[in-house]
């Protein structure tokens, strides 16, 4: 874990299973069964509730869990499963062992493997399907306002019959606009000289193709002098990569401006269908454009309205 | 809430001070001005000896900030982070006292029930996107740091891509200790573009002091000066300088 104090950490980090943490506002108790993860922000244990298995977050800070629940809140309005894990509790908890709160939320817990192993288990075939799936989430999250942030493998999971993708960790989770609240340097752009910090669909893109490319080099290299020619080289020189290099590179230069226009690209590329240009496709993206435009006003109307009611309610609540 | 202006020192080193005043007071010093001190102790391959953690986590506890050691390697994503969770504390301590006036009794974010705890985040995150930051970077360049140098050079370039993806402005200054005649010695004035430093970085020489308490004491004084000038030209003063942190 990182900036956290280091009794507090150890204690987080390894909480035997049988401990019961019971919630001081809403009575709820979760005994721990096996610890899930953990990282920079806290760790999550696997616990058994009256609800029957769930997973929970413990950390230091009172602000990370809040956020998080601020993030998962948002996402149990959007339909669509493959978005975060549904939220099932948030409170506080009385260590006595080390005489402090500790913060946490519970949530759905999601039996699955993640990204990687997945792959390698039941085949390479599989990377592009689930990077579909996964462009498809993500177009979702983006049309609600929002960047996932902190892409990577280990906040994949592939779950269920027929396997389908979760996203996990919340924590870089940003408004679209807004400086990326938490990443990981080898799918951070910005690590690569290739772009900003700023919240924009293109910087969750820029990922995912990172993950393809990890996917098919498993070691982790580091950035060279001049990042872009070091990855082109890096998927020039495999198969799969190679075959969707048109797409890969036109996502690190982030030329991408929705996920639905890569996820298209991809389907293409799969195909071997190089991707039309020219004068057959402007028309109809002329078109598509102005309804777009008379969409966006509308759209601009109802965010207003509800900001503004919204702002009207926080007034009252906080008063 | 009005909008104002944070201040952090970040200071990087490798060790102990041996030189002038104790750095742990005069980071108590500035976190009266409501001056916050992060430090982040930059290790090489053992472990940072007793002395010198202590000192680490003494100047940050006193600074009202954020200590981390941790190796050169992780040195960018540290930064960023420190730099970031400190920006959060204090505007959670700012957001913190308003909701005392508010409410008029002893309540902090932690006290309130969870369910109402979400907005008070979303406007300190609202804050934390547009406030003002001031950043006087610190760092110390004595013998055993000058292998590091560039590692440091690529942490700041780091740290400036983090912060200028947000909305609120930016002004950067750095300081080096031991300086080549004095204790200290700016290398950097104030500036929203911290990439100036490239020109300036590898000039440094090292030397055997470490100041660490003069170079703090410096730094607390160029905030200061800073601010003269800008009531001198009439621009806004901050706010959350007013009561300690
Ligand atoms: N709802 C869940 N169901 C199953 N496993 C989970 C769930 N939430 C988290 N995990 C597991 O716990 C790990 C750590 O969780 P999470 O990423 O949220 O923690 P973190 O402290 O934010 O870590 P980091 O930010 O470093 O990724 C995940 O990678 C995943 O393996
Ligand atoms: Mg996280």
């Amino acid at each position: 874990m990182g900036v956290m104090n280091p009794i507090l950490k150890n204690r987080l980090c390894k909480l035997p299973a049988g401990t019961v943490i019971v919630g001081k506002w809403h009575k709820q108790a979760y005994k721990i069964v096996k610890p899930l993860g953990n990282g920079a922000n806290g760790a999550v244990y696997l616990a058994e509730s009256k609800k029957g298995l769930v997973a929970i977050k413990v950390s230091d800070s009172s602000t990370t869990i809040t956020s998080e629940v601020n993030v998962l809140k948002r996402f149990s309005k959007v339909q669509g499963a493959a978005l975060g894990p549904s939220l099932l509790d948030m409170d506080d908890w009385w260590d006595q062992k080390i005489n402090r709160t500790i913060p946490f939320y519970v949530m759905e817990y999601i039996k699955g493997e993640d990204f990687f192993s997945f792959i390698r288990k039941r085949g390479k075939e599989w990377l592009v399907i689930l990077v579909l799936q996964l462009l498809s989430a993500l177009e979702q999250l983006h049309e609600e306002g929002w960047v996932f942030g902190d892409l990577k493998p280990e906040n994949v999971l592939v779950a269920g019959n027929p396997p389908t993708i979760r996203l996990l960790d919340v924590g870089g989770t940003t408004l679209q606009g807004r400086a990326v609240k938490e990443f990981t340097e080898f799918y951070d752009r910005g690590y690569w000289g290739l772009g900003s910090r700023k919240a924009d669909p293109a910087y969750d893109l820029f990922a995912v193709a990172m993950m393809m490319i990890h996917a098919c080099y498993p070691t982790k290299f580091e950035r060279k002098e001049n990042g872009r020619k070091q990855l082109f080289t890096m998927i020039q020189a495999d198969a799969t990569l190679r075959k969707y290099e048109h797409v890969l590179m036109k996502a690190i230069d982030g030329s991408y401006v929705r996920a639905m226009d890569m996820k298209r690209e991809l389907v293409a590329a799969i195909h071997h269908d190089v991707p039309r240009a020219g004068i057959k496709q402007s028309p109809s993206r002329k078109q598509h454009h102005k309804k777009k435009r008379s969409g966006m006003i509308e759209t601009a109307f109802i965010v207003v309205t509800l900001l503004c009611m919204y702002a009207l309610y926080l007034y009252g609540q906080i008063l | 809430m009005r909008k104002g202006t944070l201040r952090q020192i970040l200071l990087i080193t490798d060790g102990c001070s041996n030189h002038g005043e104790d750095p742990i007071a005069m980071a108590a010093l500035a976190k009266e001005q409501g001056i916050t001190v992060n430090v982040i102790g930059v290790l090489d391959q053992d472990v940072m000896d007793e002395h010198g953690l202590r000192e680490v986590e003494g100047i940050a506890t006193a600074g009202g900030g954020i200590s981390q050691v941790v190796y050169a390697k992780q040195l960018s994503q540290t930064v960023q982070m420190v730099t970031r969770k400190a920006m959060t504390q204090t505007l959670q301590g700012v957001v913190n006292r308003e909701l005392k006036q508010i409410l008029g009794s002893n309540i902090s974010m932690e006290d309130l029930p969870p369910e109402k705890r979400g907005e008070v985040m979303e406007i300190v995150d609202e804050l934390g996107e547009t406030v003002e930051l001031e950043v006087l970077i610190l760092i110390d360049t004595s013998g055993s740091m000058k292998t590091k140098l560039p590692t440091v050079k690529e942490a700041l370039f780091d740290l400036s891509l983090s912060l200028n993806a947000r909305m609120g402005d930016n002004l950067f200054s750095v300081f080096v200790f031991p300086g080549k005649q004095e204790d200290v010695e700016k290398i950097l004035d104030w500036t929203p573009k911290l990439e100036a430093l490239s020109s300036v970085f590898p000039k440094l020489t090292s030397g055997g002091l470490t100041p660490t308490g003069p170079a703090l004491r410096q730094a607390i004084s160029h905030f200061q000066k800073k601010r003269s000038l800008r009531s001198l030209i009439g621009r806004d003063e901050s706010y959350f300088e007013e009561s300690s942190m």
